[in-house]
């Protein structure tokens, strides 16, 4: 069997509390985003009877997600592999609709980070003792790592760096939704404080709240409900490590492998995206996936990225939302990338809409590049 | 044989020790019940040669007064990859390719593997 390639389609997306929103729990937030994205899909609680859901906090959304919605669902799933998990649940989805397991899933993410914790929360994970007694400052150590090996192997500058934050920024400043968008310019990112060589505070994301939710269904039904359907073309993922400490080669991820085995499934190659929304965590990490996807060679990242090669008007449209850098990053960011790959597919991205968008892909990383997982989405034009 | 626990229990003793299978000669780092990939059982503890060369580095930076110090992956001579510090000089100045040698410290109160450069 191979992967059912345009099979099944987000119906429904929804975002909520991008940026601050204080006064609310993780669960009320992706409460609100679930709501409207259900809304936004022509469906109603009800109609819901696959739940895959996760939250920082929660280890148990599987539970506590389908008891807040009063839900009670055929499938869970909350397979969690940090910022990735939203594509992966994309896959089983797509999996367990065309199998008939259910009809109708909500995907959803919700957290209050900036305003309950005021900085990062944890996972709730044990340490890993063979990295934390030397008290690396994680995530941002981990990816400066990998930085600091790319620009030794291949060159690769912090204006270059620099470069992909300046992007996000400009992209936010079409986004009225985006958190941050005041100017950015290379400079201000090279003389911002530094918090792991060679990475400063502005190569780093957003610590904000924020929920989304997309709502997917088969293609048969995605057809009569109200908004123009985003199918799912592919879907994979690709796990080598979860320690920075056990990558073989910083500078290449499994996404490589996991962007291979979405690109056979939806028949398509790189070129013929239209509009790429990458996990930025970090800056490190666009220049490292547009290398891994198959946007430029190995190694060419941060050449590709130099003189706005990303920014809007350049040669590729990538994080047209502001990304993790510059729109909203509330710990786990993938599923936000799959709503503004959504948003562009509907043509509704406003003054950021890239004219006649037909494929986006939809990229999650989770851990310290440690997974990586790509879904690919088209419009009806590409069945 | 208890991995971690050994492990640990060395370096308190003052020893930097790693696994290596007997069968495939291979070692093992992190410690580990088995040999990743393969699943040999074999493994006994061997001294480290302590020798090691920088494959990437960073520095975590702190407000004053706190001092900044280097994290840094470190190839050692047996094949595996390690965390560590490398300490002693301006952690800043370490660089990815640089010669260091492994002595057991200490970082705030725990005792750990740290390297010190081992000259060109």
């Amino acid at each position: 069997m191979s992967f059912p390639r345009g099979k099944t389609a987000i119906v429904g997306a929804a975002t909520f509390g991008i940026g601050s929103a204080p006064g609310y729990s993780a669960t009320e937030l992706l409460a609100k985003a679930s709501l409207a994205a259900i809304a936004d899909a022509g469906l109603s609680v009800a109609d819901i009877d696959g739940v895959f859901a996760i939250m920082p906090q929660d280890p148990f959304t599987a539970m506590s997600v389908p008891e807040y919605l009063g839900i009670r669902p055929k499938i869970t799933e909350t397979t969690r592999t940090g910022g990735s998990s939203f594509q992966i649940h994309a896959m089983w989805a797509a999996l367990a609709l065309e199998a008939g397991l259910c009809d109708a899933v909500l995907i959803a993410y919700g957290s209050n980070q900036r305003s309950a914790a005021g900085g990062l929360m944890t996972s709730g994970a044990a340490p890993f003792p063979y990295e934390s007694v030397y008290k690396p400052r994680n995530p941002p150590s981990s990816y400066a790592l990998a930085a600091a090996r790319h620009m030794h192997d291949y060159g690769t500058t912090r204006e270059h760096l620099a470069e992909v934050a300046v992007a996000a920024r400009k992209w936010a400043q079409l986004n009225p939704d985006a958190f941050v968008r005041d100017p950015l310019s290379i400079e201000d990112v090279l003389g911002a404080r530094m918090v792991s060589d060679p990475l400063t505070v502005r190569d780093c994301c957003l610590v904000t709240d924020g929920a989304a939710a997309v709502v997917m269904t088969r293609a048969d039904r995605a057809r009569d409900l109200p908004q123009p359907p985003a199918y799912l073309l592919g879907a994979a993922s690709a796990t080598w490590y979860k320690n920075i400490s056990s990558a073989q080669d910083l500078t290449v991820t499994a996404a490589t492998e996991a962007g291979e085995r979405a690109y056979a499934q939806a028949g398509v190659k790189p070129s013929d995206i239209d509009v790429v929304e990458v996990y930025d965590a970090f800056t490190i990490n666009t220049i490292l996936f547009l290398e891994d996807l198959g946007f430029c060679p190995k190694g060419e990242g941060g050449r590709f990225v130099a003189d706005g090669g990303i920014a809007p008007g350049g040669k590729l449209a990538v994080n047209t939302n502001g990304g993790g850098l510059s729109c909203v990053h509330p710990g786990m960011y993938g599923l936000f990338t799959m709503v503004e790959a959504v948003t562009q597919l509907r043509g509704a991205a406003g003054e950021r809409q890239i004219a006649g968008a037909k494929l986006a892909l939809a990229h999650g990383n989770g851990g310290t590049l440690s997974s990586q997982a790509v879904t690919i989405f088209g419009t009806g034009e590409t069945l | 044989m208890h991995p971690d626990q050994d492990y640990a229990g060395f370096v308190t003793e003052g020893r930097f020790m790693l696994q290596r299978s007997r069968s495939s000669g291979r070692f093992v780092f992190y410690p580990r019940v088995a040999a990743p990939g393969t699943g040999e059982t074999d493994l006994e503890w061997v001294e480290a040669s302590g020798e090691g060369v920088v494959y990437s580095t960073t520095v975590v930076r702190n407000k004053p007064p706190t001092p900044d110090y280097n994290i840094a992956l470190i190839d050692l001579a047996e094949g595996v990859r390690m965390m560590s510090r490398v300490v002693e000089m301006d952690p800043g100045a370490v660089t990815i390719g640089m010669r260091v040698k492994a002595r057991i410290g200490e970082i705030d109160g725990v005792a750990a593997v740290v390297f010190t450069g081992a000259g060109a």
